[in-house]
């Protein structure tokens, strides 16, 4: 029998660190993560009467109200580039950044019944909720390849696909990693400030407005231009459009930005949820 | 071998700044900061007493808790609510972090805080055991291996891919703690789980519990029912205001909460003379006393009046109402009583043995003249407890009513 001190396989200590995070025991709870996946789906659509069917639903119905609005209306140009393909496909993107953004930015609020009995790896949580969105945006990134070739049969839609394209699981992880920071980031902060909790809803649909979605990038001047490139997801939506329309120009400076940008603010994001973990349950 | 070992265990809580949490109080707290005032939201409250204030906006839910726990044994935790017993489940489940101290740990450790944590209403039994298994830290081939010893502890075999939330309560618990009841974690903490479901279960939940700590493995049993942490446990720790009062074998432990339970209550009141009483210048009351003072439920129970009689009526109704602990009245008895000595007037109530359920309970007092107008009521003049004893069969939760009368059954072969 030991009983030496060292024989202790585990000891709880006062307050982590800062930079005390333990990435190989989230790699342990990786079966917890899948199943949290597994929920998600199932319940989300559980008791609805079209099911599935909404993930199609959704962002079909934006398109057709920006299609209105933005095109038919307001008449704001979209390069050429046919206008539903166009609305579609910053939809698509732009939906799972959002999805991920506003659905992790929660954790601690959302889950402190959970968090208040049982430990587990926090971050299993926001993990799993981009995941499941993932698994979404597969979905209708199909959506998007049948309009598209629905579009370029029937209504002589142009499209030009280049091998940019291949870059596309980079642009898809970009969103996801700055989802993800934001969102757990978020969720850190709320934990004290519910306040902030209010302003998101307005805070993503203005930074909607602030990335080239409904317009296209080439459409600003000046100033506003500027400011626009700043935005970090610029460079992914219009090296998507690039890829698929041939539009524009490939943006590496712009990729390169928004990469530097999505890996600072997952870290960051990860240092204040890791931070907040430990003493969450004394103040909520 | 300790597979245990907390040492100088603080926890504090930070009340005021914390807790009111939103950017407007806190440009609030800052607004009144920059003119030199106080902080408006500082509350003041001092360790974990909630009846005493204290100087601090810090309170200490646990102070200096020191203790070990051997491989094997199982070890009760009592004390009223607000000692600071949850606080310690917490950091032992790695839910919240300690302040200061250390609490070291061998092997896996698994809680029943609250069982069914994490069971999602939409989902089926089958779905839940693998999503609550998981969180309670099971991996997926962990779980199917127990998959169907799961299914049968539970007994609910029949629903098992039905979603939960058509499932009956006692369904819902049973499935939950048949998950958490095949973790196989070297240490189990099992937290108030006698207070749900029935008694097939209980016996069920019992049996796991004993079969856990024989194989070798350590229970931490939480309880406020004494009774069972006495049929269960080998050791005790009683813990008040956030530390240790007391510490050894779990009757020990139990027989030292009750006296402390005791001197809490006030089983008798009586004055010396008149000028002092309780009372009005109808009614003086001279004692309320009941004997004994810490009766078990099979106990006769006197209760003792006696008071003086100022008014001009020769006879005066006396009567009470017994009341529990949720304000409720079990029930209420009165008697004539007439002038005696020097207006000094006795009286004895006798509530029988096998009547009460236990409980603590207080008097409430009521004097009419012989027209039976009132003259004077004393609210909650004594309170004591009334004791469980140790049953004889498995069932130790709360028997419910308002009392528990021993009754006369008949079996009647037809």
């Amino acid at each position: 029998m030991k009983s030496s001190d060292d024989s202790w396989t585990e000891i709880i200590k006062p307050k982590r660190g800062w930079l005390d995070i333990n990435l190989q025991e989230i790699w342990r709870y990786r079966d917890l993560i899948i199943l949290f996946v597994r929920r998600d789906f199932v319940s989300i659509y559980k008791q609805t009467i079209l099911g599935p069917l909404w993930l199609f639903i959704q962002p079909l119905f934006t398109t057709f109200i920006f299609y209105f609005v933005f095109n038919q209306i307001a008449k704001i140009s979209t390069e050429g580039v046919d206008p539903i393909l166009f609305y579609l496909s910053g939809i698509t993107l732009w939906n799972y950044f959002s999805d991920c953004f506003s659905k992790t930015s929660n954790t601690f609020v959302a889950n402190a019944s959970i968090f208040g009995k049982v430990y587990f790896p926090r971050l299993t949580t926001p993990i799993s909720i981009v995941i499941s969105n993932l698994i979404k945006l597969g979905i209708q990134v199909i959506l998007f390849v049948m309009i598209a070739f629905y579009q370029v049969t029937f209504n002589n839609a142009l499209i030009n696909i280049n091998s940019s394209i291949l870059m596309l699981p980079l642009l898809i992880l970009l969103m996801a990693i700055m989802g993800l920071g934001m969102g757990i980031l978020f969720s850190a902060l709320t934990t004290k400030y519910r306040d902030l909790s209010f302003l998101l809803t307005f805070g993503i649909q203005l930074l909607m407005y602030a990335t080239p979605i409904i317009y296209p990038l080439s459409f600003t001047s000046g100033k506003l231009h500027q400011v626009l490139s700043y935005n970090p997801i610029t460079p992914i939506i219009e090296n998507f459009r690039y890829s698929f329309f041939g539009i524009g120009t490939f943006d590496l400076v712009g990729l390169i930005y928004s990469t530097i940008f999505s890996i600072s603010v997952l870290f960051i994001g990860i240092l204040f949820f890791n931070k907040v973990e430990n003493k969450f349950m004394d103040t909520v | 071998m300790q597979v245990i070992k907390v040492e100088n265990l603080f926890k504090q809580y930070q009340l005021g700044q914390v807790s009111t949490g939103t950017i407007s109080h806190d440009l609030n707290r800052w607004f009144h900061k920059i003119r030199g005032k106080e902080d408006p939201y500082e509350i003041i409250t001092g360790e974990n007493a909630r009846e005493e204030k204290g100087t601090s906006n810090y309170i200490w839910a646990l102070k200096d808790i020191n203790f070990d726990v051997k491989q094997g044994e199982v070890l009760g935790i009592i004390g009223r609510n607000g000692a600071g017993k949850s606080t310690l489940l917490k950091i032992l489940s790695k839910v919240t972090s300690p302040t200061k101290g250390t609490i070291k740990i061998r092997g896996r450790i698994a809680s029943l805080l609250e069982v069914g944590t994490g069971f999602h209403p939409e989902l089926t039994g089958r779905e839940n055991i693998f999503l609550n298994g998981a969180i309670l830290g099971m991996t997926k081939s962990e779980i199917r291996s127990k998959f169907d010893e799961i299914v049968a502890f539970s007994g609910v075999e029949k629903y098992i891919d039905t979603p939960v939330k058509r499932y009956s309560s006692g369904m819902y618990v049973r499935l939950a703690f048949a998950v958490a009841a095949h973790l196989e974690p070297e240490i189990l903490i099992v937290d108030e789980v006698l207070a749900v479901g029935d008694a097939e279960f209980q016996k069920k939940c019992l049996g796991k519990m004993k079969d856990v700590s024989n194989q070798g493995r350590t229970v931490i049993f939480v309880s406020h029912n004494l009774v069972a942490v006495k049929s269960l446990c080998q050791r005790g720790i009683l813990m008040e205001r956030g530390g240790i009062a007391f510490m050894g074998s779990a009757d020990e432990t139990v027989e030292h909460y009750m006296k402390v339970n005791a001197a809490q209550l006030n089983p008798s009141i009586s004055f010396e003379y008149p000028v002092d009483a309780l009372g009005n210048e109808l009614i003086k009351l001279k004692t309320v006393s009941v004997e004994p003072t810490n009766p078990f439920i099979t106990d006769e129970i006197s209760i003792h009046f006696s008071f003086w009689n100022l008014s001009e009526d020769p006879s005066i109704f006396l009567a009470f109402d017994l009341i529990d602990l949720h304000e409720e009245v079990v029930f209420g008895s009165g008697f004539k009583i007439d002038k005696g000595i020097d207006n000094l007037c006795h009286a004895t109530c006798i509530i029988p043995g096998d009547l009460m359920n236990d409980g603590v309970y207080s008097i409430e007092l009521y004097f009419n003249n012989s027209d039976m107008k009132l003259l004077l009521s004393l609210p909650s003049t004594v309170s004591f407890e009334i004791a469980d004893k140790e049953r004889s069969y498995a069932y130790f939760g709360k028997i419910n009513g308002a009392v528990r009368p021993k009754l006369h059954w008949n079996i009647n072969p037809q």
